[in-house]
């Protein structure tokens, strides 16, 4: 394959379009009617309750930090408040957007607000890329969420561990859509009548980082931007961690969510503060089952599913290298292995998707 | 010209559930309320083309199955993005146990 040109308005976009691989109907496990309905009930119990154990440490922590300002000992408390504010408002953000985590319509768009706020992304906007994502889920020139293009560029990762490119861009944007204006990627897939909405979003966080930005030099001191904005950066490291596991080192430009997306087992700290993103082909596949019911749909699919990675660690071992890998070989990617109890992957689906090349390149 | 066809029995539908019904070429969905009444839509979401039979039905709402964007199933109206567009929506009968949709 040539290079890959990850533009939504490059070549890649319209052979996506041309070849029928942009939109197409995508591989589902066989799951009864009725056992997905009970799957896919909504209750607001579990997203309460973990709202008020993010939300409450975050108050916890920041408030002990700020009691131990300017001293080190404040630094683990930082730490701490970063991940709930940098790391774990990803997942909020995600959950909530898709409307999930709670049956209450009002909660889910409140937490959605203030997480999309703490991650830096425009609610409006991010809504429709997020669409976008799932139906052309690592569809080059489509998906505009693809955390890791091809060839690799690690020194990007990196920094995305600190927030640095991610943050910055997302404040670039803010201030861009402030004043008036929508970056040309985002124009393909926010409609025309939802563009006024991203604007006034964009105009109140202004507000809200001049006022934290005017009471920081007024104090003399960076303590108000340690609360609002730099957790965006100190904390990132967690979500960034999370999310190249999602499909880091798979493979693209495929219609089944069990070759592009990646399951990891994880500790119970990680899974609150991922939300169970970590059974990320099952979210992929049946977008409607909450968070909270993922274990469930894992224990009743996984005999269609490639074994998951055990650890955070053990996805790792097994991404990095297959990264580094394309670096050299841009069409490199891990194809693993399904259970005999599974449907196989339908190699014709991608031929007929993708024409010869994309036949080769699932082998 | 309209026609009224003969789509399915009552209890093929569970309360607050939805069918896919194919005809014509056409494909719908049929509701059952949590009320106990039946109400048919287009069966493809207006967004993408999705069919709403692998959807949840809560309350008066369709949740599409793949964005999950909702309608009003009653009256075909767009609830939540990403959808923007109604579904069309058609009369329904019920006879002796059937339930009939009125298609053009
Ligand atoms: S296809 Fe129905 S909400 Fe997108």
């Amino acid at each position: 394959m040539a290079r890959r040109d990850y533009s939504l308005l490059g070549p890649d976009a319209k052979r996506a379009v041309e070849t029928g691989l942009a939109a197409a109907e995508w591989y589902h496990t066989e799951v009864p009617r009725k056992d997905m309905k009970a799957l896919m009930q909504r209750s607001d119990g579990p997203a309460i309750r973990d709202t008020i154990l993010w939300l409450g440490g975050m108050v916890l922590f920041a408030g002990i930090g700020i009691a131990l300002w300017p001293s080190w000992w404040s630094a683990p408390f930082w730490l701490a408040y970063g991940v709930l504010y940098g790391s774990a408002s990803d997942s909020r953000w995600h959950e909530c957007s898709h409307g999930t985590a709670f049956k209450t319509p009002w909660m889910n768009d409140w937490v959605y607000n203030i997480a999309s706020f703490m991650i830096l992304r425009n609610p409006v906007t991010w809504r429709w890329s997020h669409a976008r994502h799932h139906t052309d889920t690592y569809i080059v020139g489509r998906d505009p969420e693809i955390a890791i293009m091809r060839p690799p560029v690690f020194a990007k990762l990196v920094l995305n561990f600190f927030g640095i490119l991610d943050a910055w861009n997302g404040w670039g944007r803010m201030l861009l859509n402030a004043s008036g204006r929508l970056d040309p990627e985002e124009a393909t897939f926010v409609p025309d009548s939802e563009k006024p909405k991203v604007v006034s979003v964009a105009r109140i966080w202004v507000v809200i980082y001049a006022a934290t930005i005017g009471l920081a030099l007024w104090m003399g001191s960076i303590l108000p931007l340690m609360v609002i904005g730099l957790p965006r950066l100190y904390g990132a490291w967690h979500h960034v961690m999370t999310g190249l596991l999602q499909h880091g080192g798979l493979a693209d430009n495929v219609i089944d969510h069990r070759l592009n997306s990646r399951t990891v087992f994880m500790n119970p700290i990680s899974r609150f503060i991922y939300w169970n993103m970590n059974y990320h082909v099952e979210h992929h596949m049946f977008p409607m089952v909450p968070y909270h019911a993922l274990p469930k749909l894992h224990a009743m699919i996984k005999h269609d599913l490639p074994a998951p990675n055990r650890s955070i660690a053990e996805g790792f071992a097994e991404m990095w290298p297959a990264l580094k890998r394309q670096l050299r070989y841009e069409d490199y990617f891990l194809k693993r292995e399904l259970p005999p109890t599974a449907r196989p992957y339908r190699e014709d689906f991608h031929r007929s998707a993708l024409g010869e090349a994309g036949a080769t390149a699932a082998e | 010209m309209n026609q009224w066809i003969d789509a399915c029995a009552t209890d093929e539908i569970d309360e607050e559930d939805l069918i896919r019904f194919d005809h014509g070429g056409r494909t719908y969905a049929i509701y059952h309320s949590p009320e106990g009444k039946f109400y048919c839509t287009d069966g493809l979401c207006s967004h993408e083309q999705v069919h709403l039979a692998d959807g949840l039905v809560m309350g008066h709402l369709i949740e599409c199955p793949k964005h999950n964007g909702q309608f009003d199933y009653r009256t075909g109206e767009a609830k939540r993005a990403p959808v923007c567009v109604n579904l069309r929506t058609y009369p329904v009968k019920v006879e002796g146990g059937r339930i009939l949709i009125e298609v053009a």
